[in-house]
């Protein structure tokens, strides 16, 4: 025990107003303030007139906020460091690191959050009504349900919950320090638990889903604190940077430092789906409402890979011969089992989870190569830009992916086992070539967004000087190539096996927009990636 | 110092242990908030150590924070028990494969 006495009153310095860069936060507080007009709106609007104003102020909201985000992109400062340089600055008195990396994950989760809301918004599908429960009090077929049903009720909290999921993903992305860190990742999770048991069919699964995604994800983010409050006895702060200095310096408790590391990992490890915390991932995937599922594997994957990547980098980043090795196993560990348990897979949706769980890998095999750039060699990418641009794929292929889900149905609803896929080619020449792309993009064939990205995470691997892995990459994206092509064969060239076949109802016009723009993305993505790759690589490194 | 870290830590063990074993989704939960306070206590100690005040000023956000998650943890909780009449972790499952 060290020599502190109890601080007195007197002790206390005089208590200085913060120092807040209005302009620099602008995004979060624009989605935030969304958030609260839906609130609101809640509150003024009678019952049926709620869904149009939400839809509304949720959209306007978060192409506010993706305007604001190219402004405060483009006004960022350029930062010299040592060997690499970055953009931006440090805000809100080391709270948040507003930085390129960090404003570029604000623009994707942005447009995934766009994307997403499309299929939110989307009624054609349920006869009029949203796809979220009615009522969730009443229990599943129990009469207070179908009366809900039968007056119309929807449930349009749905969107301001979205709206604070997506400033908690915000601010996880450039979250400073672990406290922020840790009330960013609950603020992020919450509304997750609940939209995911919120399903209007098949609402014992969802429910279950929102149970287990629950349990699992509280505790793993205890993890996550323990290792910030053992962070914190190792360095005397929760701030990145004054971790790094200590870390650096190889003052302190060596054990403690390993030890935080760790729980913080497996705190992370679970958040972005990696093996061996991946279990949750499927069933939440599964269970969840479609329009959920899609802006949870886009945005949470995002923010979360991010962040973590953050903690690793800046605050860890002198210790990093202690984690490289974890990260190595772990990405083996993750693309093997995920490529691999996919491919038994019947459920349409479970597949696409576990498909998040191999990708979780590819992203790691990037950050496993822990490559920041070196003098000279400034057109090399780095790991972070690699991995920004994957996410960006990834993201926008896996929301068409999920949206085509929700719109091969039957009489009870989505219709997600694969057998009830065949002949789709036939039945919808639109979804079923649009699905092949995504699943094409996803195994990385040239041409596609997917190759692109998957070129980028393995040459940085690949500079970092981590060939071996790099190998186990492309020889798992070979076998992860086989089911994804599989899915194709089945759509274009077996016959349905019971008789009446696959049904594709007619959505409105919103989610094929929200279709046809991922599709388009996922192929621009492939065929010119240079602006997006550019601004990717023009990103930088993190600033503490 | 060494002694309030070494009961944080049993705390904290006890806490994921319950976790694991117990089946009760009330239970469960009711261990992890056990593992949410053994982190406050491991943070109270740190900042007597560094005397320092972030500490402090963590715990109180993980309080906050713990109150937030019952609110949510209870409802999906006590939603799944008018359902099934039961909050045995062990009955829910549906999914799996």
């Amino acid at each position: 025990m060290s020599s502190t006495a109890l601080l007195t009153a007197t002790d206390l310095p005089d208590i200085a107003a913060p120092e807040i860069q209005y302009a620099l936060i602008g995004p979060v507080f624009i989605i935030l303030g969304a958030a609260l007009v839906g609130i609101v709106l809640e509150a003024v609007l009678p019952r049926g007139k709620r869904f149009l104003p939400q839809v509304g102020v949720a959209v306007v909201g978060v192409v506010a906020a993706l305007a604001d985000t190219v402004w405060v992109y483009r006004s960022l400062d350029t930062v010299q460091g040592s060997s690499l340089e970055g953009r931006g600055q440090v805000a809100l008195e080391g709270a948040l690191s507003i930085d390129g990396p960090g404003v570029f994950t604000w623009g994707i989760l942005l447009v995934f959050a766009l994307l997403s809301l499309g299929l939110f918004a989307e009624r054609r599908l349920e006869n009029g009504l949203s796809p979220f429960t009615g009522r969730a009090a009443d229990a599943p077929g129990s009469a207070g349900e179908a009366e809900a049903v039968e007056a119309g009720l929807e449930h349009t909290e749905v969107f301001p919950l979205m709206l604070f999921a997506l400033s908690g993903m915000m601010l996880f992305a450039t979250a400073n320090d672990l406290i922020t860190m840790f009330v960013a990742l609950e603020v992020l999770s919450l509304p997750l638990y609940l939209l995911c048991g919120l399903a209007r069919r098949r609402r014992l699964v969802s429910q279950e889903a929102a149970l287990k995604y629950f349990l699992l994800g509280a505790f793993s983010s205890v993890f996550f604190l323990y290792g910030a409050a053992l962070a914190y006895g190792f360095s005397g702060s929760f701030g990145l940077a004054e971790i790094d200095l200590a870390v650096s310096a190889r003052t302190g408790d060596q054990p403690l430092l390993l030890a935080a590391i760790a729980l913080i990992a497996v705190g992370m490890f679970f958040k972005i789906g990696a093996a061996p915390f991946h279990q949750w991932t499927p069933d939440v995937y599964q269970g969840a409402p479609t329009p959920v599922t899609a802006f949870m594997a886009a945005g949470t994957k995002a923010a979360a890979f991010i962040a973590f990547l953050r903690v690793f980098f800046v605050a860890f980043g002198g210790a990093q011969w202690d984690w490289r090795p974890t990260i190595w196993v772990v990405a083996i560990i993750t693309m093997v089992l995920g490529a691999l348990v996919s491919i038994a897979q019947t459920d349409v949706k479970r597949m696409l989870a576990y498909s998040s769980v191999a990708h979780a890998g590819f992203l790691l095999v990037g950050f496993a190569g822990a490559y920041v750039g070196s003098a000279g060699n400034e057109d090399r990418i780095t790991s972070v830009s690699s991995i920004l641009f994957y996410l960006s794929v990834y993201g926008v292929s896996s929301i068409g992916a999920f949206a085509i889900v929700t719109v091969v149905r039957d009489a009870g609803g989505e219709a997600t086992h694969l057998s009830r896929w065949a002949g789709l080619g036939k039945e919808s020449p639109f979804l079923a070539g649009c699905f092949a792309l995504f699943m094409l993009s996803f195994a990385g064939i040239p041409l596609t967004g997917g190759f692109i990205g998957k070129w980028g995470i393995f040459s940085a691997a690949w500079s970092g000087g981590y060939w071996p892995l790099v190998v186990v990459g492309v020889l798992v994206s070979a076998v992860a190539a086989y089911f994804y092509v599989r899915v194709i064969v089945l759509m274009f060239f077996t016959d349905p096996t019971d008789a009446p076949g696959p049904t594709v109802a007619a959505p409105s016009r919103v989610t094929t927009v929200v279709i046809a723009a991922s599709a388009a993305a996922t192929v621009a993505l492939g065929l010119v990636p240079g602006p997006v790759l550019d601004l990717a690589q023009h990103a930088g490194a993190f600033v503490r | 110092m060494t002694e309030y870290l070494s009961l944080s830590l049993i705390l904290f063990t006890i806490g994921a242990v319950g976790v694991l074993v117990r089946r009760n989704a009330i239970v469960v939960f009711m261990c992890i908030e056990l593992m949410l306070n053994a982190t406050n206590l491991a943070l109270v100690a740190f900042a007597h150590q560094h005397g320092n005040l972030d500490g402090q000023i963590a715990a109180f956000f993980v309080m906050v924070v713990a109150a937030a998650e019952v609110v949510v943890g209870l409802a999906i909780i006590v939603s799944i028990y008018r359902t099934r009449r039961s909050a045995s972790v062990d009955d829910a499952d549906l999914l799996k494969g």
